[in-house]
């Protein structure tokens, strides 16, 4: 309805009366009165992509304080704003993440601090070092006067590795030679799995089927475990090893690993004959990943100085981020808000990044929500065309990684060119056409 | 001083009182000086079978839309209305060029270019407009401050602008087709048309191309992004008089010479209908609700539903003072502006003008603010003349033809199709499970499988 409120002077001449109309705007939809929707449109996809390159500043802050590189990072359960950190020199930081400010250190391990996971519960955390033990902490800093002291320390027989706590028991997995499945209550472990491997170099429980584990084993092989029994339940063996892996929070049948040949490969754990998918971009080994709350997306870190952010089924990366200053990257976390990324590198900085880069931070006017909604949806629509795509795809990198991109690209370009002909000259059937993704695994067991 | 005839009848007009009756409430005996004029004015109206029906319209409002500017010194006068429908351009063939708010009278400026003006038209906002000169093309700002004399424009006869994509289109006698970009100050391109005399112009409102009208009867049609015409097409067996396109884009009225109106479809390219004219309709012009206007000498008419029915005679028919040079129905207004060469007329037309307008396209009542953001908006998302062409939205369809050709690479590259697959043939059942309806009904159940996108399957980017 519209409301006008019209006011006529009452003048001699007729001719001089001026009719004010105060405002609410009437609509009326008709196409012929927008004419030219679909270039408009275009238009306004266009510059919604350029706006968006044009506020990605993804680096929100670092963390400065470690006195060695960072080897391993842990969020706190419950909190979104406290971070564990452990440094290759075995000192422990808890950071206050919205101050960026270290509000404790304690001096953990002898060597490196070589794993740390929060308990559900919130209240205490454990870490796993160099010097063989496995100690639990408060999470709480201790009064004026009282020194730090772990709330209690179990010795081991061999170095571990890496740690991880159940979701809801009072359980926790070690790895080091053997995967041990302790009880808190106890100082030996309550199961050993071992498959004639030397070393394990990651464990991990699954966030839904809280009884299944995988690990990552130095004979190039992630292991699949129930707790509940006796021996490990499968082997899947790769060409090269993988570092670490990480169980997607929201479909917990898949699970992606970083391996050393530069790839990361998402299992799902029912059918282990071939990776799910391929996410290939980095330049050097992956080394670390972490799953973003939602499940959709998963970031990883390199020893290429890169961190990238690839899609669940993505085979190649939708972001990167770099600086001159970040070195290798040793570990990688998504906040459980789904917003930020952290990053721990070997040159003692933890760095805050954005994980969505052009995002404005803070609350947004229902104006803003609006309009940003309208943008994305725009993009959406209009993402294939190819003056956008090449707009939004556009990533400054550093010169040497994109020149080692482009030479693995010829690499890989060479050799399927050479199946290629290899099929073609041949009698047709003779030779198997094998995806990529069946080329990856030697064996499951 | 230009000598004033003498009125042999002095004073109003004597009323007939049941006429005024019809429109004044209350007593007939207290007729003042406002019912009288309406009274004589409804002459207009009676005409009309579609008007026999007692219609309430606010008198004041109509009385304010028609009057007559007289301009007998400078010449025929062209006209063009603002896009929101609120400013009016005149522009007299001796320099005469004012810009008036019509509704209100108000003389925004005026000014004598000292020159002939072959046409007048706005710019993308009631700030500017550009005159076309004897010699070259001039803008002005609505103050009438020159702001700029575009040499490289010359000798132009008319002038259309392509809102959407802030282009100027010019034809010019010389047979030069140019488009000038008011973003950006920028000559984006110019045709040479070979096509003689460029004097009948028109633009197509949805696709924004441009019709020339040429002697020789062909219609062509022209796009920044093309050195020659998209189509050509014959209208007439003499020369084009005029031509417009309704804002739908789907029908072209165009008159010739020899004496015919005809309507076309757009879209087929295929003649609709034609009629007979006693001559050569000079102007043409089409209301946003598809009244179409034509002007003969200096009697304008005003047809209803030209391409629909086949019309008998028009819905109205006005004689002005002198010979008609320039026809425009007012946006969102029931009101026909003519300039003829005696000056300026405003006609009222019931059921022109388009009632309900948008207020966030074009709102005739905009406050300051609004059309500040709406000028910002309109840039931003201003169209780039490389998307002209006969189907604006070609950009929303799907490419086929480039998946096609990818494939076939690909098929010739491989030796082999990838997507190809044998066809499903159903297992022969026994004991009369294997009649030809069971078939086909297994058939129909894997039918849908190719329209699958299968996750192995690989697609193009």
């Amino acid at each position: 309805s519209i409301s006008i409120q019209v006011r006529i002077n009452q003048s001699s001449s007729l001719s001089s009366s001026i009719i004010h109309v105060l405002f609410s705007v009437p609509r009326n939809y008709d196409p012929t009165l927008h004419p030219f929707e679909v270039p408009r449109e275009y238009t306004r996809a266009l510059n919604a992509t350029k706006l968006e390159r044009v506020f990605a500043k993804p680096f929100v802050g670092s963390l400065d304080g470690h006195r060695d590189g960072i080897n391993c990072m842990a969020k706190h359960s419950k909190s979104l704003s406290i971070l564990l950190s452990g440094s290759c020199d075995g000192e422990l930081k808890l950071w206050d993440l919205p101050k960026r400010k270290c509000v404790r250190t304690i001096q953990a391990h002898d060597g490196f601090v070589r794993g740390i996971c929060s308990r559900f519960c919130g209240t205490s955390f454990f870490t796993v070092g160099d010097d063989k033990t496995v100690k639990k902490w408060n999470m709480e800093t201790p009064g004026y006067g009282e020194r730090e002291e772990p709330l209690s320390t179990i010795l081991g027989k061999a170095m571990f590795t890496g740690i991880d706590h159940h979701q809801k028991d009072a359980t926790f997995a070690t790895c080091g030679q053997t995967v041990d499945i302790w009880d808190e209550q106890r100082s030996s472990p309550v199961r050993s799995f071992s498959w004639g491997v030397d070393s394990f170099s990651c464990v991990r429980y699954n966030p839904v089927e809280t009884e299944l584990l995988a690990s990552c084993a130095s004979d190039r092989s992630i292991v699949l475990y129930d707790m509940r029994e006796a021996t490990p339940l499968k082997k899947v063996v790769m060409k090269l090893r993988s570092n670490t892996l990480c169980w997607n929070p929201m479909e917990a049948y898949f699970f992606t690993c970083s391996n050393e040949d530069y790839n990361l490969y998402t299992y799902d754990m029912r059918r282990l004959n071939a990776p799910v998918t391929v996410h290939m971009d980095h330049v050097s080994a992956v080394l670390d990943l972490d799953y973003s709350p939602t499940g959709r997306e998963f970031v990883s870190a390199s020893f290429d100085k890169t961190i990238r952010i690839f899609r669940k089924d993505g085979g190649h990366s939708r972001e990167v981020y770099h600086t001159k200053r970040m070195q290798h990257v040793i570990c990688v976390k998504w906040s459980a808000d789904n917003k930020y990324i952290l990053s721990g590198s070997d040159e003692m900085n933890i760095r805050l990044w954005k994980a969505n880069a052009s995002e404005k931070l803070g609350l947004l006017s229902p104006r803003e929500k609006e309009a940003h909604n309208y943008n994305q949806k725009l993009k959406e629509k209009f993402q294939h065309h190819p003056q956008l795509r090449r707009i939004a795809r556009h990533r400054h990198l550093p010169r040497d990684i994109y020149k080692q991109r482009r030479e693995l690209k010829e690499m890989l370009g060479s050799r399927r060119r050479k199946e290629k002909n290899v099929i073609k000259h041949s009698k047709p059937g003779s030779v198997p056409v094998v995806a990529e993704r069946q080329k990856h695994v030697v064996n499951v067991e | 001083a230009v000598p004033q005839k003498k009125d042999p009848f002095p004073g109003q007009a004597p009323i007939p009182v049941e006429r005024v009756k019809k429109f004044v409430r209350g007593d007939v005996d207290k007729v003042d000086a406002l019912s009288a004029w309406i009274g004589q004015y409804t002459l207009l109206m009676v005409e009309s079978a579609w008007l026999d029906t007692d219609i309430w319209f606010d008198i004041l409002f109509s009385l304010l839309q028609y009057f007559n500017l007289n301009l007998s010194q400078f010449g025929p006068y062209r006209l063009d209305y603002s896009r929101a429908g609120r400013h009016l351009l005149l522009g007299g063939r001796r320099g005469h060029v004012s810009c008036i708010e019509w509704q209100s009278k108000a003389l925004i400026s005026e000014i004598n270019v000292m020159e002939a003006v072959n046409d007048v038209k706005w710019l993308h906002n009631e700030a500017m407009f550009a005159v076309a000169q004897k010699k070259w093309l001039y803008v002005y700002d609505s103050k009438g401050v020159e702001l700029h004399c575009i040499r490289k424009f010359n000798d132009v006869l008319r002038m259309e602008f392509l809102p959407y994509h802030f282009l100027l289109a010019t034809a010019s006698s010389s047979g030069f087709l140019q488009y000038l970009d008011v973003s950006v100050g920028k000559e984006v391109t110019a045709i040479g048309t070979k096509m003689g005399r460029l004097g009948v112009m028109t633009q197509n409102p949805h696709n924004a191309v441009i019709h020339l009208g040429h002697p020789n009867g062909t219609v062509s049609l022209w796009s920044p992004n093309q050195k020659e015409a998209l189509v050509k097409m014959l209208c007439h067996r003499g020369a084009v008089r005029s031509l417009t396109v309704d804002k739908t884009g789907m029908y072209m009225v165009t008159s010739g010479l020899d004496r015919k109106l005809k309507v076309y479809d757009l879209r087929a390219f295929k003649p609709l209908q034609s009629y007979f004219l006693p001559a050569g309709a000079a102007c043409l012009s089409l209301s946003q609700r598809g009244l179409l206007c034509a002007s003969m000498g200096d009697v304008v008419q005003v047809y209803r539903d030209v391409w629909g029915t086949s019309v008998k005679k028009p819905y109205m028919a006005h004689r002005v003072r002198g010979a008609v040079a320039g026809l425009a129905f007012c946006p969102f207004e029931d009101v026909l502006g003519v300039g003829h060469a005696e000056g300026f007329t405003s006609m009222i037309v019931p059921g022109a003008g388009e009632a309900n307008f948008d207020g966030m396209a074009l709102n005739p009542y905009a406050s300051l603010r609004q059309r500040q953001e709406w000028e910002v908006k309109t840039l931003l998302e201003k169209v780039q003349p490389d998307l002209i062409g006969l189907d604006p939205s070609m950009l929303g369809t799907v490419d086929r033809a480039t998946w096609q050709q990818k494939h076939q690479e690909r098929v010739q590259a491989l030796g082999f199709d990838p997507l190809a697959h044998e066809k499903f043939k159903p297992r022969r059942r026994k004991k009369g499970r294997s009649s030809s309806g069971a078939v086909e009904k297994r058939k129909r159940k894997v039918a849908h499988e190719d329209q699958r996108v299968k996750k192995d399957k690989y697609y193009f980017h």
